[in-house]
Parts: structure tokens; C-alpha cells; sequence
């Protein structure tokens, strides 16, 4: 594959910076469309027949059995560190009562859907991504283009729709066990009634505020597979990545920085549209 | 298995005026500068150059992996560069395939990587896939190796797992990529005679990209040789000897040194 790179030795020095500039608009501008593209194909061919049963099944196991217990420790300490620092702020206030709703109401609509999409993206993305770029680079999905297998039906839909099945119930998972760890510390530890917390809970958390999660949730898996998988397949196609392994590493950290930035961003383009 | 004949007075492939460059503006490098050249149905044709003269270039323009800048692709005389990407995919099952590095899918075993284009592109039911794969197994002498991964393959296993999975829908052409790199001279030699006994029995068309000269000229009924850009068609060795042509001479002196040298004093 060739790389466009920019070619500077016609141009006058003083120019050479706007060159560039202009040259990396360029290049940004053609990877959100290559992207966005790969992601449009991705979509079309989740229709595409024949369905790939025992591979969703197989990236099921991988993206959500596998991350559970990663989800469950993260969701145990955060829940627990919650219920401490939230018991020390509101128990200067004589707010003790509000625990459970401060609680359940942070990990239900922020932390469980990040936290969840951010350990994913360490977990199961990193991994898609390199298996992906390696595949690329040994002219493996090159050969499923030869053979006219369609590299998006046959590998990327089946990572697609595992992931947006598993990071919604993961979210689940790390809001039930979160809110556990919050009682744990908070009533367990420091002594606030059982009845307060749970009633707390109870009353404030909305039907609202479980879709606001379960909306999160759902962005964040698409976000963090299209870009995980995105990166691994045009891995010969990113500038500035190298070549072979090395560049199937440097694309694989990049995919997980990216996930994760982006998916901090659209955490709060969400939240100040749906609040 | 047997390929297909249709069209059979039609060249299987056929390059008209093709131009290929890589590049921008000044540093533009043409691979392939308005070359014309034709492929034989049913016969073995070898692509040979030195590196960067586009031989590799010349199996994705084939295989609609890259467009040319001008001229024509045709395959059973469908212009490939024209074809939309439905029928793309239609006109490449018409292909097999061999890579360079074999392409096996690392995580798939010898059996399901020769199973994959039956389950993806056919009807077929578990048993006769079956079946097709341990036939196929048994023809290239790799039985009893079907639950082994790539990975516990030596090389040349790995191109003959390549190659009965390029062979699996009963392909009309089949492109070699450089097929013997990385292979020891007998294991090459082994690989070579394989590829003839298959050609011979499957009839199907061989283009063979390989810098393996002189030997890979042994299986060649035709010869076309890449050069700065333009092409030069020969039917056998003897065609290359002879000619007056002094890059044809001097590479075929580099390339093919003894054999050049004591076939001309022998004359």
C-alpha cells in the first residue's frame, strides 16, 4: 500500500508550515471519511446474509463473559470509594440519608457507563484491534477478499453487534454491583441505615435516568468497537505507524487512546442533551 | 474438480494500454507505462522482473485491488476496473488465490481454512464439505495434518494448505504470489512439480508472479517479463536466449547465468 505523504521540495520555505497544516487537515479529513465509511458497511452488512451465529456467539463469550470480572472489581471498588467519600461529604452536611441516591444516581447515569466503556476498551478492543491489524497485515483479509468473503460480514459485524449486546448489560452488571459496594461501605462500614440507603435510592432514580445509562452505554460500545476495529483494518493506511508489528502496536494503543477520549467526550454531549 | 471453459476463445486475461503510477506530481513513479499483454486459457503463464517493476501490481490490478490510470483489465472480457463492487465479488469467485505468505487464518485449523470458501460461498451441508476438504487433503498429501494450526506448519505445508484452499470452488485462473519464498531448493522444487501435476489435472488457468528464475520457467508455457515499465512476451527460455534486445540480454545473464551462458556455448 502507498502512503500519501506530502512532498514539500517545491514549495518555498515560508510556506512549508501551511503546507503541512493544510496537508494534516487533509489526511484528518480523508480518515473520518475512510471511517466513516467502514463504519456505514459494518452497519449494512449486520443484514447480510449468512449470519454469522456461532462467531457472535464465540465474541459474546470474548467481549462480555470475558469482561466480567474485570467489570465486577472495578464496579465493587468505585461503588465502595463512592460510599465512603460520599458518606465524609454529606455527613458534614447531616445528610447521611442522600447516600443512596447520591450513589446509585453517579454509577447509574456517569460512572458505570464510562467505566464499563473505558475497560472494555482496555480489554476486548485492544484486542480486536491487533487481531484485526495482524489479519491485514498477513494478507489474511485479502485473501477473504479473493475468496468473495465480505471482510465486513464475515469479521467485523459479528464484533459489532457482540459488543453493543455486551456493554449495555456489563453496565448492568457494574450498576447493581457498583450500588452494592456503595452499601457495603456506606452502611456496612460507616453505619447508615439500610432503610435510608435503599429508600434513598428508591426514590430518586428515575426511569429517565436508566435510559440516560442504558443510551451512554449503547454509544459508547459503538464508538469504542468502530474505532477499535476501524484502526486495526486500515492499519496500513495510518500515517506516521510504521510498518508490520510495529505498526500493528502503535495502531492498537492508538485505538484504545481514541476509544477513550472519545468516549470522555461524547459522555458530555450526551449528558447535556438528555439531561 | 475441473475449471470451467467458458468463453474459451477468449484470452483468460488481457492488459490493453494499461498504466499504473504511485505518487504525486513529481515524485510519481509509473510501475506499468501503457502495457498490453494477453494470458492464455487452460495454460501457465510466469510474471517475472526484478523487485519494484510491478509484478505484484500486476495481480491486484487482475484481481480489482487496484485501478489502473488508463486502459483496460479484461477478465473473460469484463473490464475490471469498470465492474461495481457486487460484481467485483462476482467475477472473483473465479479466482484462487495463493499469497506470498499463504494467508492462512492463524486462528482457523488446516481443515477450516480449507473449509471456509465452501461454507461462506456455497450450499453445501457439513458432509459434503467434509468430504471436498479430505479429498482435496488427500490429493495434496497433507491427510492426517487437518486438525493442526498454521502456526505447526512448515512452509511448504503452508502452500499446499493455500493452495487446496485457493482450489476449493474449482477457480478458472489461479494467481500465484511469489510462491516459493521462503522455501528451501528442494522444498521448491517439490512445491513446483505439485503446482504442475494440479494444473495438468484441473486444467485451470496458472499465473505465476515469482523471481525464482530460472526455475520457475520450467512450468512456464509462457513468459512475460516486467521492465521499467513495459512488457516483453516470450513462449519459452529459448525466446528469452535469443533475443536482441540488450536488458532482455543482460538480465537474462544476471538471472539465469549459467544456464544463459552454457546453452550459448553450446550453440
Amino acid at each position: 500500500m502507498v502512503r500519501e505523504q506530502l512532498q514539500t521540495s517545491d514549495i518555498p520555505s515560508w510556506a512549508k508550515p501551511f503546507a503541512r497544516l493544510g496537508d494534516q487537515f487533509l489526511y484528518l479529513l480523508t480518515d473520518l471519511g475512510r471511517m466513516g465509511l467502514f463504519l456505514f458497511s459494518s452497519l449494512v452488512a449486520l443484514f447480510r446474509r449468512p449470519f454469522r451465529g456461532g462467531e457472535l456467539l464465540k465474541q459474546l463469550r470474548f467481549v462480555g463473559a470475558g469482561s466480567v470480572t474485570v467489570i465486577f472489581f472495578t464496579a465493587l471498588s468505585s461503588g465502595m470509594v463512592l460510599g465512603l467519600q460520599g458518606y465524609y461529604s454529606l455527613h458534614k452536611f447531616g445528610a447521611e440519608g442522600m447516600l443512596g441516591s447520591a450513589v446509585s444516581l453517579t454509577l447509574i447515569m456517569e460512572l458505570g457507563p464510562i467505566l464499563t466503556a473505558l475497560m472494555v476498551a482496555g480489554r476486548a478492543g485492544s484486542a480486536m484491534c491487533a487481531e484485526i491489524g495482524i489479519m491485514r497485515i498477513s494478507e489474511q483479509i485479502d485473501a477473504l477478499e479473493c475468496m468473495a468473503v465480505d471482510p465486513f460480514r464475515y469479521l467485523i459485524s459479528p464484533k459489532l453487534l457482540a459488543t453493543v449486546i455486551s456493554v449495555p448489560l456489563l453496565t448492568a452488571m457494574f450498576d447493581v454491583v457498583g450500588i452494592y459496594g456503595g452499601y457495603l461501605a456506606g452502611v456496612k462500614l460507616m453505619g447508615v441505615s439500610s432503610g435510608s440507603y435503599f429508600n434513598g435510592m428508591m426514590q430518586s432514580v428515575t426511569n429517565h435516568d436508566l435510559q440516560i445509562g442504558l443510551i451512554k452505554s449503547f454509544v459508547f460500545a459503538l464508538l469504542l468497537v468502530w474505532i477499535s476495529t476501524g484502526r486495526g483494518y486500515f492499519v496500513q493506511q495510518i500515517r506516521g505507524v510504521g510498518f508490520g508489528a510495529e505498526s500493528v502496536s502503535k495502531v492498537t494503543t492508538q485505538a484504545v487512546v481514541i476509544s477513550s477520549i472519545s468516549v470522555l467526550i461524547f459522555d458530555y454531549l450526551l449528558t447535556a442533551v438528555l439531561l | 474438480m475441473t475449471a470451467a471453459n467458458h468463453n474459451s476463445d477468449l484470452p483468460a486475461i488481457e492488459f490493453v494500454e494499461v498504466t499504473k503510477s504511485f505518487g504525486e506530481r513529481r515524485h510519481r513513479h509509473t510501475v506499468l507505462h501503457g502495457v498490453s499483454f494477453s494470458i492464455p486459457r487452460g495454460r501457465t503463464t510466469v510474471i517475472a522482473g526484478g523487485s519494484g517493476q510491478g509484478k505484484s501490481v500486476t495481480l491486484k490490478l487482475v484481481l480489482g485491488l487496484l485501478r489502473p490510470d488508463s486502459g483496460q483489465i479484461l477478465v473473460d472480457g469484463q473490464d475490471v476496473s469498470r465492474l461495481r463492487p457486487r460484481e467485483l465479488r462476482s467475477l472473483r469467485t473465479k479466482f484462487g488465490v495463493l499469497f506470498q505468505g499463504a494467508a492462512l487464518f492463524d486462528s482457523l485449523t488446516v481443515f477450516e481454512n480449507i473449509a471456509l470458501p465452501l461454507r461462506e460461498r456455497t450450499k453445501l451441508d457439513g458432509h459434503e464439505i467434509q468430504q471436498r476438504v479430505m479429498a482435496t487433503l488427500a490429493q495434496l498429501e497433507l491427510t492426517g495434518h487437518e486438525n493442526k494450526f498454521p502456526a505447526q506448519l512448515s512452509g511448504g505445508m503452508k502452500k499446499r494448505v493455500g493452495l487446496a484452499r485457493a482450489l476449493q470452488l474449482d477457480p478458472e485462473i489461479v494467481l500465484f504470489d511469489e510462491p516459493t519464498t521462503g522455501l528451501d531448493p528442494v522444498m521448491t522444487q517439490e512445491i513446483y512439480q505439485l503446482f504442475e501435476r494440479m494444473q495438468k489435472e484441473l486444467g485451470y488457468t496458472a499465473v505465476i508472479v515469482s523471481h525464482d528464475i530460472p526455475k520457475v520457467f520450467d512450468l512456464a508455457d509462457q513468459i512475460i517479463l516486467l521492465n521499467r515499465g513495459e512488457v516483453d512476451v516470450f513462449t519459452g527460455v529459448a525466446q528469452i536466449r535469443d533475443s536482441k534486445k540488450p536488458y532482455i540480454r543482460e538480465f537474462a545473464k544476471m538471472t539465469m547465468g549459467e544456464l544463459f551462458e552454457s546453452d550459448r556455448s553450446g550453440c
